[in-house]
């Protein structure tokens, strides 16, 4: 009688257990069909995307017109008034880092000293065991950005720019002992020498110098013509 | 486009576009896996390879630049330079990961090329161009003093 009784009140157990196992198995079927919807939902796959042939342009910056000088009457004044406006271009990064202030050129349109250290050198093409043909060659790469020119050197160190004024570098510019330039030479050095060229076609995300380089020359003729005067 | 190059005296004849860097023109077609790539921007120095003579980052040379120059890599570069600096590099145990030593070797060999007997500052002018990861410039500077026979600066393993 008595395991009888024992059979008897096993049984519920037994059934209890196995109420109790649903809710789990129902838990793991649901997080299992969770899982599914959402390793299986819809979404749209990745595109292929085109790159872009070179990099997008600085913006670019205009000069004035000589023509938009006439209008000023006294000639001294339309002389400097010439000269501030291609001062634009002469105070633009892109030529003073080759005008440096001391043996090294700077770089970026932050003007930072170049990276790896340079000198000058004797012929201002750097030295002999360093030369900027190390590394810059006939023309701008795009593979590395590293920028280039048949003629890549820095001005000579009589022509510093920077930390000058625009007066004094107007002024050094005349003078024939530090440019090494008479004035035909110092209008044909800005509006046709392929370096200075450069400035308008640097390449890779570099702010071009403002205007054309014609447009930078007529401003410098119409300098010389007007007197060239000097700002102070 | 097809351009002739002479790297290491031997003759090829590439079929690339004349953009490509010459790095990847060692490293791809020509297999000539001893010249780094390191930052691809002419920053690092470990690309340098040497264009007629002159050291130069191969990673900013494109092709047709370098056809019909006198290419030469780590692989074979050669004479009283190549030899006295691979003697001092081993004495002095220079490398650590190794990866920049091809770059530096061979701007070290052009540098002995130009000044026999390079003084620090003439060691820290040349090799500027080229970085160690690893640091070992001390090395680097004394290895080339070994190899120049130079007694300029106190040789002190880093």
């Amino acid at each position: 009688m008595s395991w009888r009784h024992g059979f008897r009140s096993a049984r519920p157990a037994r059934r209890r257990r196995r109420i109790g196992c649903l809710p789990l198995l129902a838990i793991i079927v649901a997080v299992i069909v969770l899982v599914a919807a959402i390793a299986l939902r819809h979404r749209a796959l990745p595109q292929p995307q085109s790159i872009a042939a070179a990099p997008p342009k600085s913006e670019v910056t205009h000069l004035r017109p000589v023509a938009s000088f006439a209008s000023i009457g006294n000639p001294q004044a339309r002389s400097l008034a010439l000269f501030a406006e291609a001062g634009r271009v002469i105070q633009h990064p892109r030529c003073m880092n080759c005008h440096p202030r001391n043996d090294r050129s700077t770089q970026t349109d932050a003007m930072r000293p170049h990276v790896p250290w340079v000198s000058r050198g004797a012929d201002d093409a750097g030295e002999p065991t360093l030369r900027c043909s190390t590394c810059h060659h006939a023309a701008n790469f795009e593979a590395s950005g590293v920028p280039g020119n048949p003629k890549w050197k820095l001005a000579p160190i009589e022509l510093a720019w920077q930390g000058k004024s625009l007066g004094e570098i107007c002024r050094q510019m005349l003078d024939p002992a530090r440019s090494h330039m008479d004035r035909a030479a110092l209008l044909h050095h800005m509006s046709e020498d392929e370096l200075v060229g450069w400035a308008w076609h640097p390449g890779g995300k570099r702010a071009p110098a403002p205007g054309t380089q014609a447009d930078f020359g007529a401003l410098i003729k119409a300098w010389l013509e007007s007197g060239a005067r000097c700002p102070a | 486009m097809s351009y002739q190059l002479v790297v290491n005296g031997r003759a090829h004849q590439i079929e690339e576009d004349g953009l490509t860097p010459l790095l990847w023109v060692l490293r791809d077609t020509l297999h000539l896996t001893g010249t780094k790539y390191g930052c691809g921007i002419a920053q690092c120095g470990a690309c340098t390879v040497h264009v007629d003579g002159q050291p130069m980052r191969s990673c900013s040379l494109p092709l047709e630049a370098a056809a019909g120059s006198q290419i030469v890599t780590i692989e074979a570069v050669a004479g009283a330079e190549a030899d006295a600096l691979r003697a001092s590099w081993v004495k002095r145990d220079v490398p650590q990961c190794g990866f920049c030593q091809s770059g530096q070797i061979m701007s070290a060999v052009a540098l002995l090329r130009v000044k026999s007997i390079p003084t620090d500052d003439d060691i820290d002018q040349a090799m500027s161009g080229n970085i160690c990861r690893c640091a070992t410039y001390n090395r680097i500077r004394a290895a080339i003093h070994d190899a120049a026979g130079s007694s300029s600066s106190p040789a002190n393993p880093a």
